[in-house]
C-alpha cells in the first residue's frame, strides 16, 4: 500500500479522543512554560532589575535549557509528551537550531554546522522579517508615525 | 494576576496551534511561520504591546513575540530615522534571542555528539 494512501486510513481510524487529550496537553504544558517565564521576570525584578531589562534574560535562560536538552537528546522525548506546549514558545526555536547543527554535525563546520544550523529555524527568521518589514512600511506610510 | 493570564496566553497559543498541527496537513516549521507573521502583523498598531501589558511574561515567550519584537524594534527605529529606520531597527529587540540561540547552539554541537 502506498504511504500515502496507508496516512489517509489511519488518519481516519485516529481517535478523536486522542486530538482532545494533545490538545489538552499542549495547554497545560505552553501554559506551564508562560507562567515559568513570568515566574523568572518577577524573581529577576526583586534583584531590582526592571521588565524590560529582565525579558532578554528570560528568553536567554529558555534557550540555554531547550539548547542543552536537545544536546543531551531528551527533548524530542519531552516533545512527543507535550506536543506543541514546547514548541511553540522560544524552546522549539532553539530546539530547531541545535537539533539541525547537530544532525549534520559529521558534515564538517562549514558545510555541515554553518549551513544546516538555520535550516528549520530559518523559515521563521525570514518570514518574520518579511512581514515585519512589509507591515513596518506601511505603518510608516500610512501611519506617519 | 499576571501568572494566571501568563497561563492562559501562552497556553491558549499553543492549545490553537496543537490543534490546527493535529487538524491539518500543516507541519509545525508552518505554525511557526504562520504565527511570527501573526506576531508582526498584530503589533503594527501596537495591539500586541498591550497583551504583554495584560499578560506579561506569557506573552513574550510563545514565538509570536519574535514578530511582535521584530516590528516594534523597527517602528521605534523610524520614529528618529525615517523610512531607513525600519531597516536598521529590525534586530533592536530580537538580536539577544537570535544570538545566544547561535552561540548556544553551536557551543552546544561542538561538545555533544549527535545520536539518533
Amino acid at each position: 500500500m502506498k504511504n500515502t494512501k496507508y496516512e489517509k486510513i489511519a488518519d481516519k481510524h485516529k481517535a478523536p479522543e486522542t486530538r482532545i487529550y494533545n490538545a489538552f496537553i499542549a495547554f497545560l504544558s505552553g501554559g506551564v512554560i508562560g507562567t515559568l517565564g513570568e515566574v523568572i521576570i518577577e524573581i529577576l525584578g526583586t534583584f531590582d532589575i526592571s521588565r524590560t531589562d529582565a525579558t532578554p534574560i528570560m528568553i536567554t535562560i529558555f534557550i540555554f535549557i531547550a539548547s542543552l536538552s536537545t544536546a543531551l537528546g531528551f527533548f524530542d522525548t519531552l516533545v512527543t509528551k507535550f506536543k506543541c506546549g514546547l514548541l511553540i514558545p522560544i524552546t522549539g526555536f532553539a530546539h530547531a537550531m541545535t537539533s539541525s547543527s547537530l544532525d549534520y554535525k559529521n558534515e564538517g563546520p562549514i558545510y555541515g554546522i554553518g549551513s544546516n544550523m538555520f535550516k528549520l529555524a530559518g523559515s521563521v527568521i525570514i518570514y518574520g522579517i518579511v512581514s515585519a518589514w512589509l507591515f513596518g512600511t506601511i505603518r510608516y506610510l500610512i501611519g506617519g508615525m | 494576576m499576571l501568572l494566571i493570564n501568563s497561563f492562559l496566553f501562552c497556553g491558549f497559543v499553543c492549545l490553537i496551534s496543537q490543534i490546527i498541527l493535529d487538524n491539518t496537513k500543516l507541519t509545525p516549521g508552518h505554525i511557526t511561520s504562520i504565527l511570527v507573521v501573526l506576531g508582526a502583523l498584530l503589533d503594527t498598531f501596537h495591539f500586541y504591546d498591550r497583551i504583554i501589558e495584560a499578560v506579561g511574561g506569557g506573552a513574550l515567550l510563545p514565538i509570536t513575540s519574535f514578530g511582535h519584537s521584530l516590528i516594534h524594534g523597527a517602528l521605534a527605529k523610524a520614529e528618529t530615522e525615517g523610512l531607513l529606520g525600519i531597516l536598521m531597527g529590525m534586530f533592536d529587540l530580537t538580536a539577544t534571542g537570535i544570538v545566544s540561540a547561535i552561540i548556544l547552539s553551536f557551543i552546544f554541537t561542538l561538545i555533544f555528539k549527535p545520536r539518533n
